[in-house]
């Protein structure tokens, strides 16, 4: 690995110490007269915490959230919400702490398109803000057409993907409440990347704890174009202890890879034959939110590219993209991600703002799923800059050991609900 | 590695290593002395442990704990010596020197007063 090694890391910071006038860092906030403006688009984890962040570390900047929903149902614990372990409500977050306690502008509108040259954003209700840093966390869009037969309309009357929490998770939630016993739900993830890797997984997980309680003649089959996922080896043990029998997974060598799918006759085509289902959770391949697009923020791999010191745009100067949409290296698409990565965008933008160098990067990142409703599992990593981007910090993260005892699998369930609890009055509160 | 990234990694440093001056340069709502590299490192630790380290929920707080305790508690994850779930996993990747700055960062924001210490 070509990373600048922690003994360099060292050098250069003894380097710094010594050889550079403190006084560049002297000048302070009062020098900049001008009040400095930053727009965020997207209310989602990494917007919201940016937002909130920027403001906690510098009051003096006027931040601006841009965000359409009034009310936003996160994904973390909507798999929950489908095994009514939560309710709608108690998954849903408003904006006002952050605008009344925090001091952000925040606006109900979507942006439809930036100026990257003049510096501004234009929203859906006409109005355009000026801005002198751009945060970009729009999440992200599917790709409808990438499943022969399938569309949003599908998606939005009888192949639910909930993979944006809301009326789709609604959706799904009554069609399996709806399910006669001894039914079968397709569940059927795309290939990486894609957001939250584990979801899938802790979804069939919690659908199989509901049916075993309400249904326990059905199934649960997950078409996967994949070899291998997320905490496979955690998944299915703790399948085979909890729910014997009832998970099945295909991957992309057993039958797994989706050629087509048929609303009417609600069924699945796939390399090794049809497949039907009673509830079929399609989750579609993704790219980076439309704005990110139109603003020209992507490259070929539909993901924004972005310098991990700063996560600004290696396209656009000034603009910054978070979360989901961008290419954060080793980090997994997940809501702990995209703050992190909030964090560290709004400690630089502070910086940046003021003429100075941000400190180097610092990302973490914790998920955790839900087997069953006293059993949790983990994943965790601590990851730096080098120059092959953003990597793990060998010997550090991983897994919740194979051999976990019952105690620490009850105990990583009950962190898990301590996360949420915290990372939401972190974000939104 | 690419110059650019050589360039700002190298500025980034030098901005870390500004100890001693940085109360005024790095804003109004960090406490006199706060080390921005310090504060980076340590802005993660909410994720779970709730802004400033004030948890609401079964995760334990940091907020209010002397850094002498939270340096030593993270040393124990690390090395196995106190007994975790998920803490041993995150304290393995902070060098002791980073784990310092850390400590040194939340024994200072427990000790600050007024409204700059996150909500309640
Ligand atoms: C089932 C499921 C379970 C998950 N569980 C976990 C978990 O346990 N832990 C975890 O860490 N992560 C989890 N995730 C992943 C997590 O939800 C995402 O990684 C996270 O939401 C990404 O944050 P973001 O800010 O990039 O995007 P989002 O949170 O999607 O936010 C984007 C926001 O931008 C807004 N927006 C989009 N375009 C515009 C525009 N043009 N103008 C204005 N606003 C716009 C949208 O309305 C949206 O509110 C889960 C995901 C799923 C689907």
């Amino acid at each position: 690995m070509s990373s600048i090694s922690r003994r360099d890391f060292n050098k250069l910071l003894l380097a710094g110490s010594a050889g550079v006038a403190f006084g560049v860092f002297g000048s302070g906030s009062q020098g900049f007269a001008a009040q400095k403006r930053v727009v965020v688009i997207g209310g989602g984890f990494g917007g919201a915490a940016t937002a909130k962040y920027l403001k906690k570390l510098d009051p003096s900047i006027t931040v601006t959230l841009v965000e359409p929903k009034a009310a936003y149902a996160t994904c973390p614990f909507s798999n929950w919400v489908l095994a009514d372990l939560r309710t709608m409500p108690q998954i849903t977050q408003t904006y006002s702490a952050l605008a009344h306690r925090h001091g952000i502008k925040v606006i109900g509108d979507t942006a439809t398109a930036i100026d990257p040259v003049k510096g501004t954003v234009t929203l859906k209700g006409g109005r355009t803000l000026g801005y002198d840093r751009l945060v970009v966390s729009p999440g992200i869009d599917f790709k409808w057409s990438a499943i022969e037969g399938y569309s949003q309309a599908l998606a939005e009357s009888k192949m639910p993907h909930a993979y944006q929490a809301g009326v789709q998770t609604q959706l799904l939630h009554k069609q399996l409440h709806a399910m006669k016993d001894g039914g079968t739900v397709l569940i059927c993830p795309p290939a990486n990347p894609f957001r939250c890797p584990p979801g899938p997984y802790e979804r069939a997980s919690l659908v199989a704890h509901y049916l075993k309680k309400k249904k326990p003649n059905s199934k649960v089959i997950i078409l996967d174009p994949k070899e291998k996922f997320s905490k496979q080896g955690l998944f299915t043990k703790g399948w085979q202890r909890l729910y014997p029998g009832m998970i099945e997974w295909r991957g992309a060598t057993t039958g797994g890879k989706i050629l087509s799918v048929d609303g009417a006759a609600m069924t699945v085509k796939t390399d090794l034959g049809e497949v039907k289902g009673d509830v079929i959770n399609i989750i579609p391949p993704q790219k980076a939110g439309q704005i990110a697009f139109t603003a020209g923020l992507t490259d070929e791999s539909g993901w924004c590219p972005v310098n991990p010191m700063s996560f600004e745009s290696t396209i656009h100067k000034n603009i910054h993209v978070i979360g989901d949409a961008c290419k954060a290296g080793a980090m997994p698409k997940s809501g702990f991600a995209a703050s992190s990565q909030g964090k560290v965008a709004a400690a630089a933008i502070v910086m940046l703002l003021r003429g100075q160098e941000p400190a180097p990067p610092s990302l973490v990142n914790t998920c955790y799923s839900l087997v069953g409703t006293d059993y949790g599992i983990s994943v965790a990593g601590v990851y730096q800059f080098t120059a092959n981007g953003i990597v793990e910090i060998p010997g550090s993260g991983g897994l919740t050991p194979i051999d976990a005892s019952d105690d620490q699998l009850a105990q990583e369930a009950m962190f898990a609900e301590g996360w949420y609890t915290n990372i939401v009055r972190d974000i939104w509160g | 590695m690419p110059s650019y990234l050589q360039a700002s990694l190298v500025a980034g440093m030098v901005a870390a290593a500004s100890v001693t001056c940085s109360s005024q340069g790095y804003g109004a709502s960090t406490a006199a002395g706060v080390n921005p590299r310090g504060q980076v490192l340590s802005l993660s630790c909410a994720g779970c442990h709730g802004t400033d380290g004030k948890s609401a929920s079964i995760i334990p707080s940091i907020y209010g704990k002397s850094a002498e305790y939270i340096e030593s508690a993270l040393k124990d994850f690390k090395s196995g010596a106190r007994v975790s779930t998920v803490m041993a996993r995150h304290a393995k990747g902070y060098s002791d020197e980073e784990i310092h700055l850390i400590a040194e960062y939340f024994g200072s924001v427990g000790k600050k007063t007024g409204k700059t210490g996150g909500r309640k």
